[in-house]
């Protein structure tokens, strides 16, 4: 295994378009590692992304979206409050991963790439609209989250392609995101399911929304019918059942050792209701203040 | 295998060691530098065991390349005691018998001090979620739990009585 | 050896701090992986990827060739024409003809680092012959199921059963029929747990180094080094003595560490390569190749009359222990009924082997899940009756004299004391919230005593050290100090305990069955008393009087009797500081195979919290009450007792071992095999009862195992009644809870 320090984006892509055998990208590590120790993955070069100037970075835009840099790692973002005040739902996600220790290392675009269904950062970024930028040999171009995943393990980047940071819409007025998945235990456990709301009111009434769920299906992914349920609704006891239903009927789980297609179909509902709740309150609480 | 020559820092000392790159900052650290307090009882980031700080940051030392470690602080339970002063969280872990088989002590330790540093008002749920990753299979938590509470109680009334 | 029915004590009952506190706060304290020689090798062991295969052909040619490799082993490099236990053990620790589970190890390497090590491994080439396995209890027993090893099974097996199932026993007394006639209600369940891992933070160690003169030293992790130098000796074909065995300190153990994994390849490896080699598992190894406890799929049946007398009782135990006989169905039938007085009761067990690791002890081996049916049973009676459960426990508790379901007569115990304690606890009569649901239950461990030797010597100083065989798994060095310093009358800090290894004590069995501070304790305490009969000799032949006429009170020597005040008293100290020149060093020895170990009973309540609309449960509250006999040092005995109730509550809740359908394990790492964390659990309250053993010159019971038996179905019960639904399986899984709550049954 060949170790790269890259000092920038273009040296990185570099490295990563002229290599012939198995390549990964090292940010936390917190994935990367494990494959390499359980024998899983033995890249033939690691190309470190630490040490490119700005992967450090959370920038507001003047504009007041965000942009985050690549090696950012989730404890950074939990010490940030104006990114927490107005994505608490995508902070809350990435928050959600592992341990404390864990959170010393793992990284948004880390989560994201690493391609697990499961990934907890990612339907928070879903439901926010977040795009991610890319770089690569043949130019640079700019996806949405939700196309990045094509499959377990497997990310629409190109050989030879890098993302260079999240971006995060503004948050704008009235709105509000949460991010709940369910667990066996308290904590440090892969999502049985996860969901994530993302929603803009006007007075009491949903007026855009955006759901994501997350470990139901061979991809992180957008449920637009669940969005519909509840938007033009006050997330009455009527729009909380068809949310519900809408988010079951979207998912196509498996049976594995974390959790039944049954269970986990019914939980997909039961946590859009609940993550729905939460984000509400936060959009008509900001719009209050 | 090629291996690299890295430069780094544990508890303040100027260390240098040669890593094959696959090797973690774990297995630096104990069979490099013959610090061998961190343990591995996963190899995963399950555990916890492995627990150091990386440039103040509470990371597993088995989810850092050694390699990584060039130019960085890496401090261990080995830095904790000031010589033969103990640090009043490793006092009270003995105090409290918040030790069994003592494995995971020093990670346990080590990550309680980083909370401490960041938090020195936590909850009973705080410490408990921080310390979600760090698994103890002999004493149920509850001890560990009295332990960390007891001593950021103290620190905080020494702290106070520091700036009266 | 009789209680000395002493009511004060100085030390015993104190809670000093330990003597390795310090080495374990700071990091110095050396485990099994901390262990460096000079010139050292590293190993790795190649194992098997399939549940059950024929080993046609192992080519390791490619391997050896590669540079940094220093010695392969396969089975031929062990112990040749083994029977019975030994061959059990070598088979397990290397395949020979076949792989008997996904895990097995086939082959070992030594190589001069880790990384060469494992890249050997790869270039190994075995040729398997993959054949039919089984991996669950029920169907390893049905016709045509895969057979695992023909003529496994020994006399005890009735004619038509299959050849998996190599034990059987059975016993029981009373008349059956008349007992549940008598009943007002009777109560037939099924119950399945499944196999769970006593998951000790620290993977299996050693440092092997063995010469092909037959003489080594191994240093490892283990709760038994006596055990580990006769294991590794007959699977290396050495002579015991020959081979000093060191115990490390122990990163947990809770009876998997009772036996070997990896030492005896570790040993092999080195003979072969001429140097020290260090071989450590990995978590994955762990979990996959050392020993879980059983699973059980079990029947209980018990009649009861609506003033909650029990009336008669029947249990049936399967249980699989691996590929290998050793099922503990012996002391679940044993124990399943411990706590109830009986006159109509009978028991079967099975042990049946399936395609899975050879299952080691854990923690009260097999008590946990026959307390979960027999408990949940007693407590679906209690609901069905409208009787309070800790009175109907009452009703039927055994006590001193009683007639155990298993046969002997109960000596001194504690069952109802517990229980009046849970009875009288404030958690019993709190309020509860809405979703939650309280259990209670409770449990028995029987202990023990086994081979026991401990040395104690008097420094120049008057100080004492105390050397035990009893490896420190939680505490002991300062229940052990505590003992000495409070027979002897000298300072808890004035005496040092220390695990010896192989070559300087004689035979210790391992700190298991809860005999460490029990066995090791009594032994410390009459190796002190010996010694005090040479310090009042020493005082006496000073004095000119008979020894008869000294009297040795708070650590010295006082002239009693017609001498009374005609010296000053002599100390410890006067008398140590002399003894060269007096007769040579002073010392106390003992060796023993107590027999009056006394067992401990325990009461658990419990408050669940389930989530309706997914099925998570919460345990909101938590108490357990246990008889110690007598705590000599309560913070650990309390340590002991909360540490039980957290693997319980994961056992209830979360651990199991997933096999999939092709045999292998599905969760071999700390991500899916889901141990409690901090925030799964809430703060254990603990009542210590002390009914003193009288067995032990203080009355100590011995503590660790009972605390795993009630939370099962402590935990159980409180489901059930949150939920509505009875719970007749584990783990309680959110997606196993829910289908109940949803009247899909249980899965």
């Amino acid at each position: 295994m060949r170790y790269h320090t890259p000092a920038s984006f273009d040296d990185a892509v570099g490295i990563a378009a002229d290599a012939t055998g198995v390549t990964r990208f090292l940010a936390g590590g917190t994935d990367v590692l494990v494959q390499l120790r359980a024998d899983i993955v033995t890249p033939d070069d690691l190309i470190d992304v630490k040490h490119i100037p700005g992967v450090r970075d959370i920038t507001q835009n003047s504009d007041g979206s965000w942009a985050i840099g690549i090696a950012v790692a989730g404890a950074e973002m939990t010490e940030c409050p104006a990114l927490i005040a107005d994505w608490p739902g995508v902070v809350e996600g990435m928050d959600l991963i592992g341990s404390t220790q864990v959170q010393g290392r793992a990284t948004l675009v880390g989560n994201l790439c690493n391609g697990s269904p499961a990934a907890d950062a990612v339907p928070g970024m879903i439901a926010a609209g977040a795009t991610v930028s890319i770089t690569g040999p043949d130019g640079n171009r700019t996806v949405a989250v939700e196309d990045i995943p094509t499959g377990p393990g497997r990310t629409a980047l190109n050989k030879g392609e890098m993302v260079t940071a999240v971006n995060i819409p503004a948050r704008g007025d009235n709105g509000g995101d949460a991010y709940l998945r369910f667990i066996p235990r308290t904590e440090m456990d892969i999502a049985v399911v996860g969901c994530a709301v993302n929603l803009r009111v006007d007075g009491d009434v949903i007026t855009e929304a955006r759901v994501a769920l997350g470990a139901v299906a061979p991809t992180a992914r957008l449920v637009a019918d669940a969005a519909t349920a509840i938007i033009g609704t006050t997330l009455d006891e009527g729009a909380l059942a068809a949310l519900a239903a809408a988010a079951s009927a979207a998912c196509n789980p498996i049976d594995d050792k974390r959790g039944t297609i049954e269970f986990r179909t019914h939980v997909a509902g039961v946590l859009a209701q609940r993550a729905a709740k939460i984000a509400y309150a936060r959009a008509t609480c900001a719009g209050g203040e | 295998m090629t291996r690299i020559h890295v430069n780094t820092t544990v508890n303040g000392d100027k260390v240098d060691f040669l890593a094959d790159p696959r090797e973690t900052l774990l297995d630096c650290l104990r069979d490099k530098v013959g610090m061998t307090g961190a343990k591995e009882g996963c190899g995963t980031g399950d555990c916890g065991a492995c627990s150091v700080t990386l440039d103040g940051r509470l990371v597993c030392s088995c989810l850092v390349l050694g390699v990584e470690a060039e130019g960085k602080q890496v401090e261990t339970i080995e830095g904790m005691a000031n010589g033969g002063e103990l640090h009043p969280l490793q006092q009270k872990f003995i105090e409290y018998a918040a030790l069994q088989c003592g494995i995971c002590t020093p990670g346990i330790l080590v990550a309680t001090q980083a909370l401490l540093k960041k938090n020195p008002d936590p909850t009973e749920e705080e410490v408990r979620y921080w310390l979600a990753g760090n698994l103890c299979r002999c004493t149920g938590y509850d001890k560990i739990i009295r332990a960390v509470m007891d001593t950021a109680k103290d620190l905080r009334a020494e702290k106070v009585g520091g700036d009266v | 050896m009789a209680l000395d029915n002493k009511s004060e004590f100085k030390y015993i009952g104190t809670r000093p701090n330990r003597p390795d506190g310090l080495d374990k706060v700071t990091g110095r304290a050396r485990y099994g992986a901390d262990a460096y020689a000079p010139g050292m090798l590293h190993g790795a062991v190649l194992r098997s990827p399939h549940a059950h295969a024929k080993i046609l052909n192992i080519d390791a040619s490619k391997a050896l060739a590669m540079e940094g490799v220093k010695a392969i082993v396969t089975r031929n490099d062990f112990a040749k024409g083994l029977e019975g236990d030994d061959w059990d053990l070598l088979e397990n620790t290397i395949a020979g003809e076949k792989t008997l589970y996904d895990g097995h190890a086939v082959a070992g390497i030594a190589a001069t680092s880790v990384l060469v090590a494992k890249d050997a491994l790869k270039l190994i080439e075995v040729e398997y012959e993959v054949i039919p396995h089984v991996t669950d209890v029920d169907a390893a027993m049905a016709d045509g199921a895969p057979v695992i090893r023909e003529g496994a099974a020994d006399h005890s097996v009735p004619e038509g059963l299959h050849p998996n199932v190599v034990r059987y026993t059975e016993f029981g007394r009373g008349d059956l029929d008349a007992g549940f006639a008598a009943a007002d209600m009777v109560v037939d369940r099924s119950f399945k747990t499944e196999a769970v891992h006593q998951g000790y933070i620290e993977p299996h160690a050693c440092l092997a180094d063995l010469g092909a003169d037959g003489r080594g030293e191994l240093w490892c992790c283990t709760q038994g080094h006596w055990f580990v130098r006769r294991m590794c000796s007959a699977l290396l074909g050495l002579e015991t003595t020959q081979l000093r065995v060191t115990a490390s300190e122990i990163g947990g153990g809770f009876g998997g560490k009772t036996t070997v994994f990896i030492d005896p390849i570790a040993l092999a490896l080195s003979r072969k390569a001429g140097k020290p080699v260090k071989l450590v598992m990995s978590r994955s190894e762990v979990l996959k190749a050392s020993g879980p406890t059983a699973s059980a799929s079990m029947d209980v049946k018990m009649g009861m009359t609506k003033d909650g007398k029990l009336t008669a009782a029947t249990a049936s135990f399967r249980m699989q222990g691996g590929a290998f006989p050793g099922a503990p169905m012996d002391m679940t039938t044993m124990l399943a009924f411990s706590c109830y007085a009986l006159d109509n009761v009978h028991h079967e067990g099975f042990d049946v082997m399936t395609n899975r690791p050879k299952q080691a002890a854990y923690r009260a081996p097999g008590a946990p899940m026959g307390a979960f049916a027999v408990e949940s049973v007693m407590d679906e009676l209690c609901e069905g009756l409208g009787l309070d459960p800790i009175e109907t426990r009452l009703k039927n508790a055994v006590k001193e004299g009683t007639k155990s379901a298993f046969g002997p007569r109960y000596k001194a115990i504690g069952l109802i004391e517990t229980l009046e304690a849970a009875r009288d606890h404030p958690h019993y009569s709190a309020p509860l919230a809405e979703n939650t649901g309280r259990g209670v239950a409770s449990g028995y461990w029987m202990n023990w005593g086994g081979e026991t030797s401990v040395s104690l010597a008097i420094g120049e100083d008057g100080a004492v050290q105390v050397g035990v065989g009893t490896p420190d798994i939680g505490g002991s060095r300062a229940s052990m100090a505590l003992m000495a310093a409070e027979a002897i009358g000298i300072p808890y800090e004035n005496v040092r305990v220390n695990v010896l290894d192989t070559a300087a004590l004689g035979t210790n069995e391992p700190s298991h069955g809860s005999r460490a501070t029990y066995a090791s304790g009594l032994a410390t305490i009459e190796a002190a008393r010996e010694a005090i009969g040479k310090l009042c000799q020493r005082a006496a032949d000073k004095w000119g009087i008979d020894a008869e006429a000294v009297e040795w009170k708070d650590g010295a020597a006082y002239p009693s009797g017609p001498n009374a005040g005609d010296f000053e008293p002599l100390s410890i100290a006067d008398i140590a500081g002399e003894m060269g020149s007096t007769g040579g060093p002073i010392t106390g020895h003992h060796d023993a195979s107590p027999t009056g170990f006394g067992g401990s009973f325990g009461t658990h309540i419990v408050d669940v919290h389930v989530d309706p609309d997914t099925g998570r449960s919460t345990v909101k509250r938590y108490t357990v009450i246990q008889d110690a006999g007598k705590a000599i040092h309560p913070s650990y005995v309390e340590g002991q007792f909360q540490g039980g109730a957290a693997q319980g509550i994961g056992w209830a809740l979360n651990e199991e071992y997933v096999y999939g359908e092709d045999g292998r394990l599905q969760n071999d790492v700390f991500l899916d095999y889901r141990i409690p964390v901090a925030s799964d659990l809430p703060m254990i309250d603990t009542v210590i009862v002390e009914v003193p053993n009288p067995g032990h010159p203080y009355g100590v019971r011995g503590v660790g195992e009972t605390g795993i038996t009630p939370p099962l179905p402590a935990v159980a019960n409180a489901i059930s009644h949150a939920t509505g639904h009875r719970m007749t399986r584990l783990p309680m899984s959110p997606p196993r809870v829910l289908r109940a709550i949803q009247g899909k049954g249980i899965s």
